[in-house]
C-alpha cells in the first residue's frame, strides 16, 4: 500500500530536468577554464550558450556528457548523474570538433552509433535521417572525401539517431553554409515542437535569439547572465510612423506606455505583460480615431546589444 | 547498453579499420615478399644440401636458423603492423576528435578500450598466425623441414605480437599516436638486443651481463616469448649440431623452452599493463 502511495507520488512528480549541473569547476593548468558554473534545462526547453571564445561553453559541454571530468560540481541528466553513461542513453551530441571514422560511409557511420546505442532503429529510419540533413543521396560514400559541412551534417544525424529527449549541439552551423543555417534552425524548431531539450551553443546571436526560450552567457567560465529572452532584453518596444494624429489618437498612444516623438516617428513602450493583443488593438484603434498609419516596427534591444553590454560590464569590474 | 555488446561492436569497428586501412595492405604486401624471397632462398639452400655440401645435421641446423631468421622478420613486421595501428586507433581519434561522438554514447570507456584492445589482438595474432603457417609450409615444401612444435611456435609469436600491441594501447592512452608506435616497436627492439647481450653473457658465463636479458625480459616479455617460440621452431639437434652451449649466443637459436611460470607472468603482466591502460583511459579528458 505504501509502496503504490509513493510509486504514485513519484510518478505524478515532473520529470526531471534535461540538464542540471552545479557548481561545475575546471582548472587546466593554471587557468580557471570553468568556475562555478550552475546551468538547468528544461524538458523541451532550448537553451543557448553564449559567451567569447574561451569562456568555458565546449568545457562545460564536455562536462555534462562526461567527456571531461570536473573537478567540483555534480551533473545531472535526464534525471540521472552524468557519471552513469546510461545518463546518456537518450542524449544526442554534436561536438565542436566534428569527425566521423573516415572508412566508413555515412549510412555505416549512422549505424554504428544505433548499435553502440544498443536500440533498434529500422535502416529506413536510418535513411531517413540523413535525408532530413541533406546527405540522402551520399549515405555509400566514404567519410574520408566528405566535406567539413557534410561532416557536420552528419554529425547531425549522429546527434539525432539516439531518438533524444537532449539534444546538446555545440557550434552547429560553423561549417555550414547560408542554407545550411537555416536547415539547423527548422531542425531546432521543430526538435522543440516535439519536446526535445536542445542545449545549443553558438556564435551566431541571430540564431540563438530565433530559436531559444531561454539564454546562459558565459563569461570567463563562469555564468555571467542568464534568463528568458524577455527577462534578457529588458522592455519591448513599438516604433510607428503616424500622420494625421488627433487629440484623442495621443492620448490612446499615450494609455498604452511611456510616448517619445520624433517628427512622425512614435515610440511607445510596450506592457511587460502583453499577451500579444496589445500591438493588433492599438493599431485598430488609432486608425478608428482618424490617424494614418505608415509604419509599425517592433523595436528591441537586440541580444547582440545586450550580450556586449553584459561583457564589457564584466569587463569593467575586474578593473 | 551491455558491455559485452560494446566490446564486440568496437572490436568489429577496429578490424574493420584494419581492413580498410593501408595497413592490411602493406601487411600483406610485405608479407608475400618475404614468403617469395624465403621459399626462393630455401630453394637454393636445398639444392646445395642435395649437392651432398652439407650433412642432413648441418642441413636441419641451417633450415632451423634461417626459419627462425625469417620469423623474426615476420615479427617485426607484425610488430610494426600492430604498434602503428595501435596508435591511430586510439591516441588518433582522441587527438582528430573521433572518440567525441563515441565516447558520449551510452557506453563505458573501459569497454571501448577492452573492444578496441581484442580487435587488434585478433587482427595481429591473426597474421601472425597465418604469416608464420604459410612460410612453415613454403620451408616444408622446399626442404622438407616442418618444426617440431610449430603450434607452441605460433602461439607464442601470436602471444608476442599481443604484448606488444598491450604496450602500444598503454603508450597511446597517454602520448601522441606517432610517438606511441615509435616508442613501441624502439622498446621492442632494445628488448631483442637486451636479449642478445645477456645470452652472450650467459655463454661467458658472465652473471651481470646475462642479469640484462633476464631483466629486459621480466619488464617487457616481447624477447622471452620469441625466444621460446625459436625453441619450438629450431630442430631439437641444431643446439648440439651448433656446439651446445656457445650456441646460447646465437641470436638465431635458443637454448631453452619457456617454463610455465615465465608464461604466467606474461599473462599478469598482459594484464597489468591493460589494466593501466583502462585507468588511464578513463581518466583522459577529450
Amino acid at each position: 500500500m505504501v509502496a503504490t502511495e509513493a510509486a504514485d507520488l513519484v510518478a505524478g512528480l515532473p520529470p526531471a530536468p534535461a540538464i542540471w549541473c552545479s557548481g561545475l569547476r575546471r582548472r587546466y593548468g593554471r587557468r580557471q577554464a570553468v568556475d562555478d558554473v550552475s546551468l538547468e534545462v528544461g524538458r523541451g526547453e532550448v537553451v543557448g550558450l553564449l559567451g567569447p571564445n574561451g569562456a568555458g561553453k565546449t568545457t562545460v559541454i564536455k562536462m555534462l556528457l562526461g567527456l571531461v571530468r570536473p573537478d567540483a560540481g555534480e551533473a545531472m541528466l535526464l534525471g540521472r548523474p552524468a557519471t552513469d553513461p546510461a545518463a546518456r542513453a537518450r542524449v544526442g551530441y554534436l561536438p565542436e570538433l566534428f569527425r566521423y571514422q573516415p572508412w566508413l560511409s555515412a549510412t555505416e557511420v549512422v549505424a554504428l552509433h544505433v548499435r553502440l546505442l544498443g536500440v533498434d532503429v529500422p535502416a529506413a529510419e536510418q535513411r531517413g535521417l540523413l535525408e532530413l540533413v541533406g546527405l540522402g543521396e551520399r549515405g555509400a560514400d566514404r567519410v574520408g572525401g566528405f566535406s567539413k559541412g557534410m561532416q557536420q551534417r552528419l554529425g547531425l544525424a549522429v546527434a539525432l539517431v539516439a531518438r533524444p529527449e537532449l539534444v546538446v549541439l555545440d557550434e552547429p552551423t560553423s561549417a555550414l553554409d547560408p542554407l545550411g543555417r537555416v536547415d539547423v534552425r527548422d531542425l531546432v524548431l521543430s526538435l522543440r515542437s516535439r519536446g526535445v531539450a536542445v542545449l545549443l551553443n553558438s556564435h551566431l546571436i541571430g540564431e540563438v535569439e530565433r530559436v531559444c526560450d531561454r539564454v546562459v552567457i558565459l563569461d570567463r567560465g563562469r555564468v555571467a547572465a542568464s534568463g528568458t529572452l524577455t527577462e534578457l532584453l529588458g522592455r519591448r518596444e513599438l516604433r510607428l510612423r503616424l500622420t494625421g494624429l488627433s487629440p484623442a489618437a495621443e492620448a490612446r498612444l499615450a494609455a498604452t506606455g511611456d510616448v517619445e516623438r520624433a517628427d512622425d516617428w512614435f515610440t511607445v513602450a510596450l506592457p511587460a505583460d502583453d499577451d500579444g493583443t496589445a500591438v493588433p488593438d492599438l493599431v485598430r484603434d488609432l486608425v478608428a480615431l482618424g490617424s494614418r498609419v505608415h509604419a509599425v516596427e517592433p523595436a528591441r534591444i537586440s541580444l547582440e546589444e545586450r550580450l556586449l553590454g553584459i561583457l564589457r560590464a564584466g569587463e569593467g569590474g575586474d578593473e | 547498453m551491455s558491455n559485452a555488446r560494446t566490446v564486440g561492436t568496437i572490436a568489429a569497428l577496429t578490424l574493420r579499420e584494419a581492413s580498410r586501412r593501408r595497413v592490411l595492405l602493406a601487411l600483406a604486401g610485405l608479407t608475400v615478399v618475404l614468403l617469395v624471397l624465403s621459399g626462393w632462398g630455401f630453394s637454393r639452400f636445398a639444392a646445395e644440401q642435395g649437392g651432398g655440401a652439407l650433412t642432413s645435421g648441418e642441413g636441419r641446423l641451417t633450415a632451423s636458423i634461417l626459419l627462425n631468421l625469417v620469423m623474426f622478420g615476420f615479427s617485426l613486421i607484425a610488430a610494426l603492423g600492430t604498434a602503428f595501428l595501435a596508435g591511430p586507433t586510439l591516441a588518433g581519434e582522441t587527438e582528430s576528435g573521433i572518440a567525441l561522438a563515441v565516447l558520449a554514447r551510452p557506453i563505458r570507456r573501459s569497454a571501448v578500450l577492452l573492444g578496441k584492445w581484442l580487435g587488434l589482438v585478433i587482427f595481429g595474432t591473426g597474421f601472425v598466425l597465418l604469416a608464420g603457417l604459410a612460410q612453415c609450409v613454403v620451408v616444408w615444401v622446399t626442404t622438407d623441414y616442418w618444426p617440431p612444435d610449430v603450434v607452441a611456435a605460433l602461439v607464442l609469436l601470436a602471444a608476442q605480437t599481443t604484448v606488444l600491441l598491450t604496450l602500444a594501447v598503454l603508450l597511446s592512452t597517454a602520448i601522441s599516436p606517432m610517438a606511441s608506435g615509435v616508442v613501441a616497436v624502439g622498446l621492442f627492439g632494445a628488448t631483442w638486443v637486451a636479449g642478445v647481450v645477456g645470452a652472450i653473457g650467459a655463454s661467458l658465463d658472465n652473471d651481470a651481463v646475462a642479469r640484462v636479458g633476464t631483466v629486459s625480459r621480466m619488464l617487457l616479455p616481447t624477447d622471452g616469448l620469441w625466444r621460446g617460440a625459436m625453441h619450438a621452431f629450431q630442430d631439437p639437434s641444431a643446439l648440439i649440431e651448433f656446439g651446445g652451449q656457445e650456441a646460447e649466443a646465437f641470436p638465431f637459436l635458443s637454448p631453452a623452452p619457456l617454463t610455465a611460470v615465465y608464461i604466467a607472468w606474461v599473462v599478469v603482466w598482459v594484464a597489468m599493463v591493460w589494466g593501466l591502460a583502462a585507468t588511464s583511459f578513463v581518466r583522459k579528458d577529450l
